[in-house]
C-alpha cells in the first residue's frame, strides 16, 4: 500500500538532523551532569555519619534516622526546633527483615546505645514531628557536632500494625 | 455476605478474564470469529462484576464495618458519608479495586465500539486489556485483599485474613483510625481518581498499538482511532497533576505547589511521554513519519503508567505521599519488565513494516520542529527518571546512596521548558514539509513586535532578574503569535465568506477542533508560565512571633494579629484560629484566619493556611505555634507569592483546550488530503 516516493538517501539532508539530533543529546547530557554536581545530597544513616567524622563538613547531606519524642526542643521566638534522632538503617529490605519501618523506628528510640545525632532547624514545626517519626533531613554537619539541617521530611509508619493485638489482648 | 459476594465476584472476574485472554487469542490465531466474539462478551462481563465488588466494598465503608482491615485502617465513626465512601482509593487496597473498575469500564466500552473496519485489531485489544486488568486482579486477590477481616486468635494475636481461622474470633474495633487527615480535602478526593483515570485510559491506545503490531496493520489507523482516547487519558492525568498541585498549595503548608518529590515525577512522566506522543502522531498523519517513534512513545507511556501506579503505591522511594508500603513491588517490576520486553519484541518484529514513507528535508518545517519538540520533551523524561533512579544507581556502583533534590530538577529542566515555549511559538506558523526562515519570519514579525510590551512593563515597574525577562517575553510571544493565529483565521472567514468576526471566530475553532483547542492549551501554557516565574522567582517569605495586637511587615503588606481562638470541633478537631487584619500601604484589606486542626484520634495537627488571593498576588499566612495561656502571643508564617493565581487560570484554560481538541466532531474520517493544504495559515498571508 505504501508509496515510497523518496528511495534515494539525501545524506546532505539527513546530517544536518544528525547534528542537530546529537546538539540535543549533548545539551540534555551536559544539563544532567552539571546540575547533578551541583545538587548531589549524600545520603547516610546517622551511624555512617558519625563515621565519616570530618570528612563531611560542609557537604550537602541528606540523614535518615528516627525522631526521639523527648528531645524536641521549640523556642517560637526565635522559632528554633531542636531534636535528636537515632540511627536506624538505611536499606529498605533491612527495615522490611527486621519488621518493616514502624517495629525498625520504635527499637530505635529504646535503644539507649545506639548512635545519635543532635539536629537544629529554624522555621516553623512541622506537623509530623513526634516520637518514633522518621526523619529525612537535608543539610550541613557543623564543626560542633550538630547538624544543621536546611530541610525536614517527616514519615509516619501507619499505627495499623501495633493497634490491633493491643485491642484485641 | 456482602464482602464474600464482593471477593467472589473479584474472583470470577479474574477467572473469565483469563478465559477471555485464551479465547481471543484462540479465536485470532484459529480464525474462528465466535471465540473471539465470546471473548469480547467475556470483556463486558468484567465491569458489572467488578462493579458489584465495588459497591460492596462502599457498602462497608459507608456503614463503618471496622471489622474489615481495609475499613478499619481508612475510615472512622468521625468522618461524614462522602469521605466513608471516598475512602475506596484512600488506601492501597481499595485503590487497587478502584482501578480495576476503571479500567474494566474504559474497556467494556471500548469493546462497544463499531468494529466493522477494525475487526482483526480486537482479540488484541482485549488480550492487551485482559491481560492487564488480570494482573491488578491478582494483587487484589491474592496480595492487598480489602474483603479480609481482623480474627481474634485463642493465643491472644490477631490475624487478618479472607477465611475464619481455626477457633478465631472476629473482632470488631469500636472505631477505625481514620483516612489520614492530609487526605481530608475535596481536591484529594477528586485528585487520585482523575490520576488513575489518566493512568487507566492511556491503556486503551497501547493496546491499540500493540494490535497494529501483532496483526501487522501499521499505517496509521490505530492511531485515528484511539486519538480521541489519548486526548481523554491525556486531559485527566493533567486534571490530576493540577489538582495535586492545588492540594498542596492548599493543605501542605509549605506555600508551593510542586515539591519535585519521586512520586509527583512518577505522575508527571508518562504526562510527558503523552504529551510528545500526541504531538508526534500528527507527524505520523500528516506525512506518515516516525511511525517506530509513535510505538515506542506509547509503550513507554503504558510501562510509566504501571510504574506510576508501583511507586505511588510501593513505597520504594521516600517521599510525602508514600502512605502505603508493601510487598507487591517485585510483583509490579516483573510485570513492567515482561511487558516492556514483550512490546519491543513485537515492535522489532515489524521495524520495516514501520518504514517511514517520506523523508524529512527541511529544518524548519512543522514535522522537524515536531521533532525537536519531542526531543525536548524527552529531555526532561531522561532528568526526572535520572533524579529519581540515580540514588540506585550512585549506590550500585560507588555503594553510598547519593539523592538530587528539587535545585537538580529545576536548573536541569528550566532550559528545555524554555525551549520548549519558544518552540510553542514558531512551530504552528511553520509548514508540514517545507518552511525558510523567511516565511516564518513573515508570519511572525508582528506578533514578535508586540512581543516585548510585556517584560518592558515588569522592566518599568523595577524586574531587573535576566531569567524572569526571558520567560516573560517568550510566554508574551506564544501569547502574541497564539493570538494572531486566532485573529488572521477569523479574519479571513469574516472577509471570504463575510461572517461576522465573532461568528467566524466561533465557526474557526468549530472547524478545525484539534488544531484550535491545541492552541488555547498553549495559551493555558502561557498562562501558567507567568505563574510559576512569579512564584518560583519572586517569592518572599517572612515569620515572626508577635503578641496579640503586634505586627509583621512583608513588603507592602502589614498583618495585625487580633485574636486567637481555641475550641473543638464535632468532628474530632481541636481547632485554633487566629484573627489576622491585613493592611497595604496603609490601606485596610480584610481579615485572614489562618488555623491548625489537630486530629485528635490520630493525633495529627493540620496547619490550613489564611489567604487572600488577587490577581497580582496570593498573601499566604500560616499559624505556626501559639501560647495557650498566656500573651506571648503566636508564631506566624508569611508568604507572598506573586502571579500564582495565573498558575491555576492557566490550569482551567488547558483544560478548556483539551476540552475543545477531544470534543467529538460531525465528521470523523476525512479522505486523506495532499499534506500541504489546510494545514498552514502562514501561507495565505
Amino acid at each position: 500500500m505504501q508509496t515510497s516516493t523518496t528511495s534515494h538517501t539525501n545524506t546532505a539532508g539527513s546530517a544536518k538532523f544528525i547534528i542537530g539530533g546529537l546538539f540535543i543529546v549533548a545539551a540534555v547530557v551536559y544539563l544532567i551532569i552539571s546540575s547533578t554536581r551541583a545538587s548531589a545530597q549524600y545520603f547516610l544513616t546517622v551511624d555512617e555519619l558519625v563515621a565519616k567524622g570530618e570528612t563531611v563538613l560542609g557537604r550537602d547531606l541528606r540523614i535518615s534516622g528516627a525522631v526521639i519524642g523527648d528531645s524536641i526542643q521549640y523556642d517560637p521566638q526565635t522559632l528554633t526546633l531542636k531534636f535528636t534522632i537515632v540511627a536506624i538503617p538505611g536499606d529498605n529490605k533491612e527495615i522490611e527483615k527486621l519488621g518493616g519501618l514502624a517495629a525498625v523506628l520504635n527499637a530505635a528510640v529504646n535503644d539507649p546505645s545506639r548512635e545519635r545525632l543532635e539536629v537544629i532547624y529554624t522555621g516553623p514545626k512541622p506537623d509530623l514531628l513526634r516520637n518514633e517519626a522518621q526523619a529525612i533531613i537535608t543539610g550541613q554537619m557543623g564543626s560542633d557536632g550538630v547538624f544543621q539541617a536546611d530541610e525536614l521530611l517527616l514519615k509516619c509508619p501507619t499505627r495499623y500494625e501495633e493497634a490491633v493485638p493491643d485491642q484485641t489482648g | 455476605m456482602l464482602a464474600n459476594l464482593g471477593f467472589g465476584a473479584l474472583f470470577v472476574t479474574f477467572l473469565i478474564s483469563l478465559y477471555g485472554i485464551g479465547a481471543a487469542v484462540y479465536g485470532a490465531r484459529k480464525n474462528r470469529p465466535a471465540w473471539i466474539e465470546s471473548a469480547r462478551l467475556s470483556m463486558l462481563l468484567t465491569f458489572p462484576l467488578i462493579t458489584i465488588s465495588a459497591f460492596s466494598l462502599i457498602y462497608l465503608l459507608v456503614n463503618r464495618h471496622f471489622e474489615y482491615e481495609f475499613v478499619f485502617s481508612v475510615t472512622s465513626n468521625s468522618m461524614p458519608l462522602f469521605l466513608r465512601a471516598t475512602a475506596l482509593w484512600g488506601g492501597q487496597a481499595g485503590s487497587l479495586v478502584f482501578w480495576s473498575w476503571l479500567l474494566s469500564a474504559f474497556t467494556s466500552a471500548v469493546t462497544l465500539r463499531k468494529w466493522e473496519r477494525d475487526r482483526e485489531f480486537l482479540p488484541w485489544v482485549i488480550v492487551v486489556s485482559l491481560v492487564t486488568l488480570a494482573f491488578f486482579l491478582i494483587l487484589v486477590i491474592f496480595f492487598e485483599n480489602p474483603f479480609a477481616r481482623i480474627w481474634s486468635l485463642p493465643n491472644g494475636t490477631a490475624k487478618v485474613t479472607m477465611f475464619q481461622p481455626l477457633n478465631a474470633v472476629l473482632f470488631v474495633p469500636p472505631d477505625g483510625q481514620g483516612l489520614n487527615p492530609l487526605l481530608r480535602h475535596p481536591g484529594m478526593i477528586v485528585h487520585p481518581p482523575m490520576l488513575y483515570l489518566g493512568f487507566v485510559s492511556f491503556v486503551i491506545p497501547f493496546a491499540f498499538g500493540i494490535a497494529a503490531l501483532i496483526t501487522g496493520r501499521t499505517d496509521d489507523r490505530w492511531i485515528r482511532i484511539t486519538r480521541r482516547w489519548t486526548l481523554v487519558a491525556w486531559l485527566f492525568l493533567s486534571l490530576g497533576l493540577l489538582l495535586g498541585g492545588r492540594w498542596a498549595y492548599d493543605v501542605l503548608g509549605w506555600g508551593g505547589y510542586w515539591g519535585w518529590d519521586p512520586v509527583e515525577i512518577s505522575a508527571f512522566m508518562p504526562w510527558l511521554t503523552g504529551t510528545a506522543f500526541l504531538h508526534s502522531v500528527m507527524i505520523q498523519e500528516k506525512r506518515g513519519m516516525l511511525k517506530r517513534w509513535n510505538m515506542v512513545l506509547i509503550i513507554l507511556t503504558y510501562c510509566l503508567v504501571i510504574f506510576g501506579t508501583f511507586l505511588t503505591r510501593s513505597g520504594v522511594l521516600s517521599s510525602v505521599h508514600a502512605f502505603a508500603q508493601s510487598a507487591i513491588g517485585p510483583l509490579f517490576f516483573a510485570f513492567i519488565g515482561l511487558t516492556f520486553l514483550a512490546s519491543l519484541t513485537l515492535l522489532i518484529q515489524r521495524w520495516d513494516d514501520l518504514k517511514s514513507e517520506t523523508q524529512m528535508t527541511s529544518l524548519l518545517s512543522r514535522e522537524a520542529l515536531f521533532l525537536l519538540n519531542n526531543l525536548l520533551f524527552m529531555g526532561i523524561l531522561v532528568v526526572c527518571f535520572w533524579g529519581v533512579i540515580f540514588p540506585l544507581i550512585s549506590e550500585l556502583f560507588t555503594g553510598q546512596q547519593v539523592t538530587v533534590g528539587p535545585p537538580f530538577y529545576e536548573r536541569a529542566t528550566a532550559p528545555l521548558f524554555a525551549g520548549l515555549l519558544l518552540l510553542m511559538g514558531i512551530a504552528p506558523l511553520s509548514a508540514w514539509g517545507h518552511s525558510t526562515w523567511k516565511t516564518i519570519g513573515h508570519a511572525m514579525w508582528k506578533p514578535a513586535l508586540v512581543s516585548p510590551i510585556i517584560p518592558l512593563v515588569f522592566f518599568s515597574l523595577g524586574m531587573r532578574s535576566i531569567p524572569a525577562l526571558i520567560g516573560f517575553w517568550l510566554a508574551s510571544l506564544v501569547a502574541c503569535i497564539t493570538l494572531y493565529e486566532f485573529w488572521r483565521g477569523a479574519l479571513a472567514r469574516h472577509q471570504r465568506a463575510g461572517e461576522s468576526l465573532p461568528v467566524a471566530f466561533w465557526r474557526l475553532m468549530g472547524r478545525n477542533r484539534r488544531r484550535y483547542g491545541g492552541y488555547i492549551i498553549h495559551l493555558g501554557v502561557v498562562l501558567m508560565s507567568f505563574g510559576i516565574i512569579g512564584i518560583e522567582l519572586f517569592q518572599t517569605e517572612t515569620q515572626g512571633t508577635i503578641p496579640q495586637g503586634g505586627q509583621i511587615q512583608l513588603g507592602d503588606y502589614t498583618l495585625t494579629f487580633k485574636s486567637l481562638a481555641i475550641f473543638d470541633k464535632e468532628d474530632g478537631r481541636n481547632v485554633a484560629r487566629a484573627v489576622i487584619d491585613v493592611e497595604r500601604n496603609g490601606k485596610y484589606l480584610g481579615e485572614l484566619y489562618p488555623r491548625r486542626d489537630y486530629y485528635v484520634e490520630s493525633q495529627q495537627p493540620m496547619t490550613i493556611p489564611g489567604v487572600r488571593s488577587t490577581w497580582e498576588d496570593d498573601l499566604y499566612v500560616l499559624l505556626v505555634d501559639w501560647q495557650p495561656v498566656s500573651t506571648a502571643g503566636a508564631t506566624f508564617k508569611v508568604y507572598h507569592n506573586p502571579l500564582v493565581n495565573f498558575l491555576w487560570l492557566g490550569g482551567l484554560v488547558f483544560i478548556l483546550g483539551t476540552l475543545v481538541a477531544a470534543w467529538p466532531e460531525r465528521e470523523r474520517e476525512f479522505v486523506p488530503k495532499p499534506a500541504t493544504r489546510d494545514t498552514y495559515v502562514g501561507s495565505q498571508a
